[in-house]
């Protein structure tokens, strides 16, 4: 599903210099497979997801999702794939503020080919436990139905690969926990691949394979 | 989801500072709507090339602009008269064959504030008025060329005095002059008419004729005769406009004169006499009428539609009619458009650019609304973006949104701009006798929907570009 070779990415300093982030010789992520990513803060996870998601662009090597390599096409090509085949959860969950929990889902498949399926976003939002909450704003959610919420907008296109970048940091104890059964009942159930990000040794613990950036990461001392 | 709604919840979620700006460009497209229908609405009562049933108007020679505002509009003062041999000529005379319809018309006398118009049965029966319409009544019909007292009366007229089929009303000689002892029996009531029509009273002619110091002096008389009524005349010092002094010179005297109505009948003497016998005698349908002579008649205008091809001819038989020393020939609409292009137009279109610039403020209110709140939105774009929303969906939506306050605001402000003019009509109708719809639109209001198509294109141009230039992973990686 998921397959990076060679890649490189460096940001450019106030001095001119580039910071070199990630070097990463090869890793891949298998079909329907979930695995845990962690990592130091300021390691390059966040840009290691941008740039699998199409958000960033690497300076170079391979990032084949799907069996398409992202890094060949121009951003427009990568927009409509990550619309099409990405789904993103973020840490701060990132609703919009003006738009019921409902619409938000519906924005999760507004930019893609795919058509906007009311009835697909209520049954994310039921499967979620949100079904009473559908016209509710964000301001209105818990922090917890908040996050539920950007699980089932992460899902609502379909995607064959799910993102998650410290989906339940923000969250205290107990809701850290049912945020990840949900994402992980979910992604199987949909079959989607998942890469999390988390920084809680408990949450990875429960995942069969857990990654280290800084293991295959080239870069030394990075961050 | 569709990118115009992703705009609206956009624009609700800041309802107060999108509230205020599509408010100043409804108050601006208001004023520019209100400006364009007044504009057009004037243009529309007075200009209007069909508006009369008639195309040209002849008079006595003097101001162009007064004859047509008098004839026609009913204001100003009353003009000189044309000798009634002269109006004869378009019916049977040398202009005959050039005359599909000429309608006699006698000013001078009025009733409470509305004028009083001497005239045929064809004014109602043959005009029409605004494209083709017929003349209607709300009550009774028209009167007939032998109901010689008979009247029919405008819609406001009806409105404001209480007259209606069956009263009788008394004219004023002139404005502020003495009351007519004859009376006008009103036998019919017209439909509004959105024209000056609706603030005037039409009476037949014949017995406009009949009212006292209407009549020109015989012909037959003496001069010493004729001098001394002039001099009566001048002596009476009633307020009415008449110049003529000296009745015998063929100065007017339809709505003038100084003799009796029935002091001259035929030129017989027998007749004066006659007359001088009904002289006290006030109850009109009491006795029968005779004509007045045609010696003793003068008309204030004729109402013209010119025969074959109305304009071409006009302008055919205008070369003869102003040449001679008697008659002129004007059109209304060319007279009102001439009048209007020196003393109207120019104001209307500093009133038009100021409204104009009011609404591109408004624009550029919208422009600093959405402006202003980029900052806090870059988020909400850096999410939709990944999303999967490209740069150019971001950039619509913002140039949608735009275009949302900038329509929204002024579809509001074009009905308030109708509402607005509704308001104002009663006024206006009172005073200009010009009477607006709610939905009267002007041509130029077609233009508002893309012209403000376009402002938002504008305003939202600078906005949409900081959204299209938003770096996604930058500003996700800030911390919110």
């Amino acid at each position: 599903m998921l397959r990076i070779s060679n890649l490189k990415k460096s940001f450019r300093e106030p001095d001119g210099a580039r910071l070199p982030i990630l070097d990463i010789k090869e890793f891949h992520l298998g079909a329907g497979e979930a695995v845990v990513l962690m990592g130091r803060s300021g390691s390059g996870k966040t840009t290691l997801l941008h740039i699998v998601a199409g958000i960033a662009r690497a300076d170079e090597g391979m990032v084949q999702v799907n069996g398409v390599d992202i890094t060949r096409m121009p951003e427009p090509g990568r927009d409509r794939f990550r619309a099409d085949h990405i789904g993103y959860i973020f840490q701060t969950f990132n609703l919009l503020a003006g738009f019921s929990a409902l619409e938000n889902v519906l924005l999760g498949m507004s930019f893609g080919r795919g058509k906007v399926d009311v009835g697909r976003a209520r049954q994310l939002l039921e499967r979620v436990g949100l079904a009473h909450r559908l016209t509710h704003k964000p301001a209105a959610l818990s922090v917890g139905e908040q996050q539920r919420v950007a699980v089932a907008r992460a899902l609502a296109n379909r995607p064959k690969l799910l993102l998650a970048d410290e989906p339940t940091a923000n969250l205290d104890a107990n809701h850290q926990q049912s945020i990840i059964d949900l994402v992980r009942e979910t992604c199987r159930e949909e079959g989607v691949a998942l890469l999390l990000v988390t920084h809680g040794a408990e949450i990875a613990e429960q995942f069969e394979r857990v990654e280290y950036l800084d293991r295959f990461n080239q870069v030394v001392g990075a961050a | 989801m569709s990118l115009w709604k992703i705009a609206w919840r956009s624009i609700q979620q800041r309802a107060l500072a999108s509230g205020l700006t599509g408010l100043s460009m409804a108050l601006g497209v208001a004023l520019v709507v209100a400006v364009l229908v007044m504009q057009g609405l004037i243009n529309a009562s007075f200009l209007g090339p069909n508006g009369f049933g008639y195309n040209r108007i002849v008079g006595a020679k003097g101001s162009k602009v007064q004859l047509v505002l008098n004839t026609v509009y009913y204001l100003s003062s009353p003009v000189e008269n044309l000798p009634y041999s002269y109006y004869k000529e378009f019916t049977q005379g040398k202009y005959k064959r050039y005359t599909a319809l000429a309608v006699p018309v006698c000013l001078g006398d009025v009733y409470e504030d509305f004028r009083v118009v001497g005239t045929t049965p064809d004014m109602f029966d043959k005009f029409d008025y605004d494209d083709g319409k017929k003349y209607a009544f709300s009550s009774g019909k028209n009167f007939t060329a032998d109901g010689f007292f008979d009247a029919v009366i405008g819609a406001r007229v009806a409105r404001e005095t209480g007259l209606k089929v069956g009263s009788e009303f008394q004219p004023t000689h002139g404005v502020g002059g003495h009351k007519h002892d004859d009376g006008f029996h009103v036998v019919g009531v017209l439909d509004e008419t959105g024209t000056p029509v609706d603030r005037a009273l039409f009476v037949n002619i014949e017995g406009f004729y009949l009212l006292e110091n209407h009549a020109l002096p015989d012909k037959p008389l003496l001069p010493e005769h004729s001098d001394e009524h002039a001099h009566e005349h001048k002596a009476d010092e009633h307020a009415h406009d008449h110049k003529h002094e000296h009745a015998d010179e063929h100065e007017p005297a339809a709505n003038v004169a100084g003799a009796k109505p029935h002091e001259h009948a035929e030129g017989a003497e027998h007749e004066h006499e006659h007359a001088h016998e009904h002289e006290h005698e006030h109850d009109h349908h009491a006795h029968e009428h005779h004509p007045l002579p045609e010696s003793q008649r003068e008309v204030t205008a004729i109402l013209l539609l010119t025969a074959g091809q109305p304009d071409l001819t006009a302008s055919f038989i205008a070369k003869d009619i102003n040449k001679g020393t008697i008659g002129q020939i004007v059109s209304p609409v060319y007279e009102i458009a001439s009048l209007f292009e020196i003393f109207v137009r120019p104001s209307e279109y500093m009133l038009l650019a100021l409204t104009v610039m009011i609404v591109i403020v408004s624009g550029i209110a919208i422009l600093v609304s959405i402006y202003n709140s980029m900052s806090e939105r870059r988020r909400e774009i850096a999410v939709m973006r990944a999303l999967g929303a490209g740069r150019g969906t971001v950039m619509r939506i913002v140039l949608l949104e735009s275009i949302l306050l900038s329509l929204g605001g002024g579809l509001i402000g074009w009905a308030l701009g109708h509402l607005l003019v509704a308001g104002v009509s009663p006024w206006l109708n009172a005073t200009a006798g010009v009477q607006i719809g709610l939905f009267r639109c002007a041509a130029e209001e077609l233009v508002i929907i893309p012209g403000l198509i376009v402002l938002a294109a504008i305003a939202g141009y600078l906005p949409a570009l900081v959204a299209y230039r938003t770096d996604v992973s930058q500003t996700l990686s800030a911390t919110p």
